[in-house]
């Protein structure tokens, strides 16, 4: 107990703000790259699957 | 005479603690029907080091199986991996690649992640704080993998306290779901209409994630490869064969071991300490922060959208697969009985399943030096 209040910092919340901004950020631009990616192929690959399927029907 | 009793002078009363702590687990796992597959291995192993002299665990030069099993597995991390080879090959990203968008929910639902890092940062020194905070992953291997990486002093803790939580998301996210959210909000429909998904988009989404994942986090590249990897198979179509074994046998395996190899760290000494409680309350702070990013960030979009997305799906951001789908679906359901919110939930838990990964990475990123 003794050693836990000793080491409470108040401060340390403050100061880690950062690690939380810059997280949140980093998650947003892998995710956000992940859908970009994500619809990029949805939309290339349902082209294709469309222009192969009226081959097949010529 | 004396050699019969002479082991019962070394028992102590922290280590019935530990037995009762141990049956709470086993009775959560039977009778509550929580995590069973982790918390009844974890209960009863928390039992068997908790033995005065156990010879399960390493005593002085005398080496236990729990303790072997423990540097074999745990300690450099290929447990929790393998066991992520069983979980992309269960995972359907189908409701997530076809809606693409709902991923922007599972980033939104890390935030306890991070927020619980400034918390714990307060009490403990920061690899620690980082490791306690991926509690907030609401996923066991993530967990288990920061933390033996960062070499936290309270991977015990941490590994009880991540499972402990993922078990109890019905019971956590209901009411910060409902106090963030008005019953209007709650009754929201949302429209679903299930594109096609190519089967090439299927097979290159693991390998283009791992890509993605590795250049930006590299730190993160096992978990997600693994994860990823596991999906491929069972993508690919030609390897039903080994996708079937990875969901069922490998990934019942490797859970027999994981959770009783878990609990080598439930040693009474080490674990009847109250950094411990606090480390279970910061654990709470990540689950409830997750759930209230999600729910928040919801809100926030809606106060710019046209067609309005019912709040509570973001809430299934968190990792926790597939509870925290499902209790946005029943919560939706009781609110209207005729509103079905399973695929979007669905979809937004799957993405949390990818962010909690990432996330994790991220935290390597920043700390592992």
């Amino acid at each position: 107990m003794l050693n836990l209040l000793a080491s409470f910092e108040p401060m340390h919340f403050v100061e880690n703000l950062r690690y939380m901004g810059l997280g949140m950020l980093g998650i947003f631009i892998v995710i956000g790259a992940i859908m970009l990616l994500t619809i990029l192929l949805n939309k290339l690959t349902e082209k294709k699957e469309d222009s192969d399927s009226e081959n097949k029907g010529a | 005479m004396e050699v019969l009793y002479q082991n019962l002078l070394n028992l102590d009363i922290r280590m019935v603690i530990m037995w009762l702590i141990g049956g709470v687990l086993i009775w959560l796992a039977i009778k509550k029907d929580m995590e069973p597959t982790l918390l009844l291995p974890m209960g009863f192993g928390a039992i068997l080091v908790n033995l005065p002299l156990s010879g399960a665990v390493t005593q002085g030069l005398e080496e236990g199986p729990l303790s072997i099993l423990y540097n074999a597995g745990i300690a450099n991390e290929l447990f929790p991996l393998i066991l992520f080879i069983g979980i992309g090959a269960m995972i359907d990203f189908g409701p997530l690649l076809s809606n693409p968008v709902l991923m922007l929910f599972g980033a939104a639902a890390q935030f306890g992640i991070f927020f619980t890092l400034c918390m714990a940062s307060m009490f403990f020194d920061l690899n620690d704080a980082a490791s306690i905070a991926i509690i907030g992953a609401a996923d066991g291997p993530t967990s288990i993998v920061v933390g033996q990486k960062l070499n936290s002093n309270y991977i015990g803790a941490i590994m009880v306290a991540a499972y402990s939580y993922m078990a109890l998301v019905p019971i956590i996210q209901p009411p910060i779901i409902k106090l963030l959210t008005s019953k209007k909000e709650r009754q929201i429909r949302m429209e679903y209409t299930q594109k096609p998904v190519s089967k090439t988009t299927r097979i290159l989404f693991p390998i283009c994630i791992t890509i993605i994942a590795g250049l930006i986090a590299p730190a993160s590249v096992a978990l997600v490869g693994f994860l990823m990897f596991g999906n491929l198979i069972r993508e690919c179509g030609v390897l039903d064969s080994l996708s079937e074994t990875a969901q069922k046998v490998l990934a019942n395996l490797v859970t027999i071991f994981l959770g009783i190899t878990i609990a080598s760290q439930m040693q009474a000494d080490k674990f009847l300490q109250l950094d411990t409680i606090l480390i279970l309350c910061l654990g709470l702070i990540a689950f409830v922060f997750d759930t209230a990013g999600g729910v928040i960030f919801a809100k926030i979009l809606n106060l710019f959208l046209k067609k309005k997305i019912n709040p509570m799906i973001g809430a299934a951001g968190i990792s926790a697969f597939p509870m925290s789908g499902r209790v946005v679906h029943k919560l939706a359901l009781k609110e209207d009985p005729t509103n079905f919110l399973l695929m979007q939930a669905t979809g937004v838990n799957v993405s949390g399943q990818i962010a909690s990964v990432i996330a994790g990475g991220l935290i390597l990123n920043f700390f592992l030096h």
